[in-house]
């Protein structure tokens, strides 16, 4: 078997000088290629944390990551922006689009912010994902024009922009009712099911976490159960 | 469009209300300085040129006679001396044609006229006035002051006796052209003229006191045959007269003063003004580089989570500086081109507002492209320079607390 996507090794994170606080206290995660992980803990529990380190935003205290075979412990803040541009895709809790854009051009910003200049070829990718979302009627609409669901597809279309390796979403349905959670996890398992593209979904919805293909468990800091279910 | 100008503009477009004030406030103080610029040159210049229009910028003069010592003292006797200056009799300048064909092959030297001048009086019924007498050759000295565009009354004719005289004298002396005049120097010799013409300089003591005669006569009239009291000039560069007035004097030995020693006052005057005008610019320099680096701070607080997101997504920290450092430049240049143009309307207004029944300008404003395109690129600059400390806090931002806490 290829050697795995994402491998987490003894992570450390504290935060603080003098009160310190240890957000994550070792943990080690390993995760492969294609699959659809849920990450579950209780509030505090450092899965932020540790959706930080992993997307390359943070860094931690001691430990490893290892992602797409390199070890990201000795890159500097310009390797690692144009590592986290070329493998991951970032989903957050509140879709964090940029309202003074619209859906497309927020759709095209990771390209367009790498490359520097738009393309062609930027705007159609941008769109079709638009589509695959089913908001291509919405593309010219500024982003605080749409509703809590919408934004969120359009964020998931954004991370999946640039065909990222592995996309990280921290409660990515938190803030949506049954119907609009529902729409936005299948449209995440389905392209990662048509792409193979890994996800790591933080979320305290058991009947979401239920669908996956894995779950993880964290508790004060360290994995406490993780779990691989037939998908 | 590149990544960095696309956000850059979005942003300022975006946040309307902020980017209308900041604007307005740049292009009030570059229209300031614009005004103030076009009109304080305007001012300079009417001034310079209302001085030089009535006296050269370079005069050389006979040397004055130096007190003489009668005993000269020796190692073996000291003496005490009581000096009483030298009576000044009016000289001619030694060898002047020599001297002044020297001095007209002075870089900057684009005249030179020879003059007999003196002190006279000017008599007409029971009127008796001081005067200055001035024998010229027509041809050369009018390249030096154009009589010609400032008479009043006939013309410059100085042959066969006839003299040209001020504005102001010929009215006080009640005589026009035609009119016969005597006229006495200070060696004594008197003479009848005829008033050929009437010009008015604009330079109360000229227009009051000179009469122009042809320089043959004024060496008769004071005992000078073939000789001239004074050489003057004009130069290329009018503020360059001391240089070419220094230049003449090691050409030739003899003492030559510019206009800027004879108007040291005037000159002192303007500098003041320049260096006020320096000062005002100074000020609304500062003012809108604090203006708008205040502006861009708030912004990059603000939006402080988008900028997180920006990095999130893959933006490289240089191209979120970019992103605030092309606010500041913009907001500058608009700025600025907006504000040059409100200056030149200003200063347009006021000529028209402030000017003289017939039309001409009381304040004459002079406004120049190197003034507009300076304030243009210093506008920028100070744009730019005002957005690097935003700028660099903006991309320094770290991602990951910018998302949690923006
Ligand atoms: N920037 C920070 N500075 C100080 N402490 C922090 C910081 N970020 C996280 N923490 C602490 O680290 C711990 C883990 O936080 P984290 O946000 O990872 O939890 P979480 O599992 O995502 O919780 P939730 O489900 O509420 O989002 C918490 O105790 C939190 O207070
Ligand atoms: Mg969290």
């Amino acid at each position: 078997m290829a050697d795995p996507l994402l491998s987490v090794v003894q992570v450390v994170r504290e935060y603080g000088d003098r009160v310190r606080t240890r957000a994550l206290a070792g943990v080690d995660l390993v995760l492969d290629r294609g699959e659809f992980a849920a990450l579950i803990g209780p509030s505090g529990s450092g899965k932020s944390t540790l959706l930080n380190i992993v997307g390359l935003l943070d860094r931690p205290t001691s430990g490893r990551v290892i992602l797409d075979g390199t070890d990201t412990s000795g890159l500097d803040e310009r390797a690692l922006t144009a590592l986290r541009a070329r493998t991951i895709g970032f989903v957050f809790q509140f879709h964090h689009l940029l309202p003074a854009f619209t859906a497309v051009e927020n759709v095209m910003l990771p390209a367009w912010a790498d490359e520097g200049v738009p393309s062609r070829a930027m705007r159609d990718k941008a769109l079709e994902l638009l589509d695959a979302v089913g908001l291509s009627d919405r593309a010219s609409y500024r982003t605080n024009a749409l509703s809590g669901g919408q934004q969120q597809r359009v964020a998931i279309a954004r991370a999946l922009a640039r065909g990222p390796q592995l996309v990280l979403a921290d409660e990515p349905t938190g803030n949506l009712d049954t119907a609009s959670s529902d729409e936005v996890f299948d449209l995440m398992r389905n392209f990662n099911r048509q792409f193979g593209t890994t996800f790591l979904v933080v979320t305290h919805d058991p009947r979401i976490a239920d669908r996956c293909t894995r779950i993880v468990e964290m508790v004060d800091g360290r994995v406490r159960s993780d779990q691989i279910r037939s998908s | 469009m590149p990544f960095q100008w696309f956000v850059a503009l979005r942003y300022l477009r975006d946040a309307k209300g902020q980017t209308a004030l900041i604007l307005s406030a740049v292009s009030v103080g570059v229209s300031v300085v614009v005004f103030l610029s076009a009109l304080i040159n305007g001012l300079q210049s009417s001034l310079i040129e209302s001085t030089l229009g009535s006296q050269p910028h370079v005069t050389v003069r006979a040397p004055r006679e130096a007190p003489r010592p009668l005993v000269e003292p020796t190692p073996e006797r000291a003496v005490a001396r009581l000096i009483q200056p030298a009576s000044q009799r009016l000289r001619s300048i030694d060898q002047w044609a020599t001297v002044m064909a020297d001095a007209e092959r002075v870089a900057g030297v684009t005249a030179a006229s020879a003059t007999v001048t003196g002190s006279g009086v000017a008599t007409r019924a029971d009127a008796r006035l001081p005067i200055v007498i001035r024998g010229v050759d027509p041809d050369r000295f009018l390249a030096i002051i154009d009589l010609r565009s400032k008479m009043v009354q006939g013309g410059v004719d100085l042959s066969g006796g006839r003299v040209v005289i001020g504005s102001t004298l010929a009215t006080d002396l009640g005589v026009g052209v035609g009119d016969k005049l005597r006229i006495a120097s200070t060696e004594g010799v008197e003479d009848l003229v005829t008033i050929a013409g009437i010009f008015e300089l604009g330079n109360d003591a000229v227009d009051k006191t000179w009469v122009m005669t042809s320089l043959r006569h004024a060496q008769s009239l004071f005992g000078l045959p073939g000789g001239a009291t004074t050489i003057e000039f004009t130069v290329a560069d009018v503020f360059a007269a001391d240089v070419v007035a220094g230049e003449i004097n090691a050409r030739t030995g003899f003492t030559a003063e510019s206009w800027m020693m004879l108007n040291a006052e005037l000159l002192s005057g303007l500098s003041a003004q320049s260096s006020s005008k320096t000062m005002i610019q100074f000020f609304v320099v500062v003012t809108v580089a604090l203006g708008i680096a205040s502006v861009l701070i708030v912004s990059v607080v603000q939006k402080s989570r988008e900028i997180g997101i920006l990095r999130a997504v893959g933006t490289p920290p240089r191209r979120i500086l970019a992103v605030f450092l092309i606010q500041g430049g913009v907001l500058g240049l608009v700025g600025s081109v907006v504000g040059s143009a409100l200056g030149v309307a200003f200063a347009k207004l006021f000529e028209t507002m402030t000017s003289n029944p017939d039309g001409l300008p009381r304040f004459p404003v002079q406004i120049d492209i190197t003034l507009l395109a300076s304030s243009t690129v210093l506008a920028i600059s100070v744009g730019l320079i005002a957005a690097v400390l935003p700028a660099l806090r903006a991309a320094r931002l770290d991602p990951a607390t910018a998302i949690r806490s923006g």
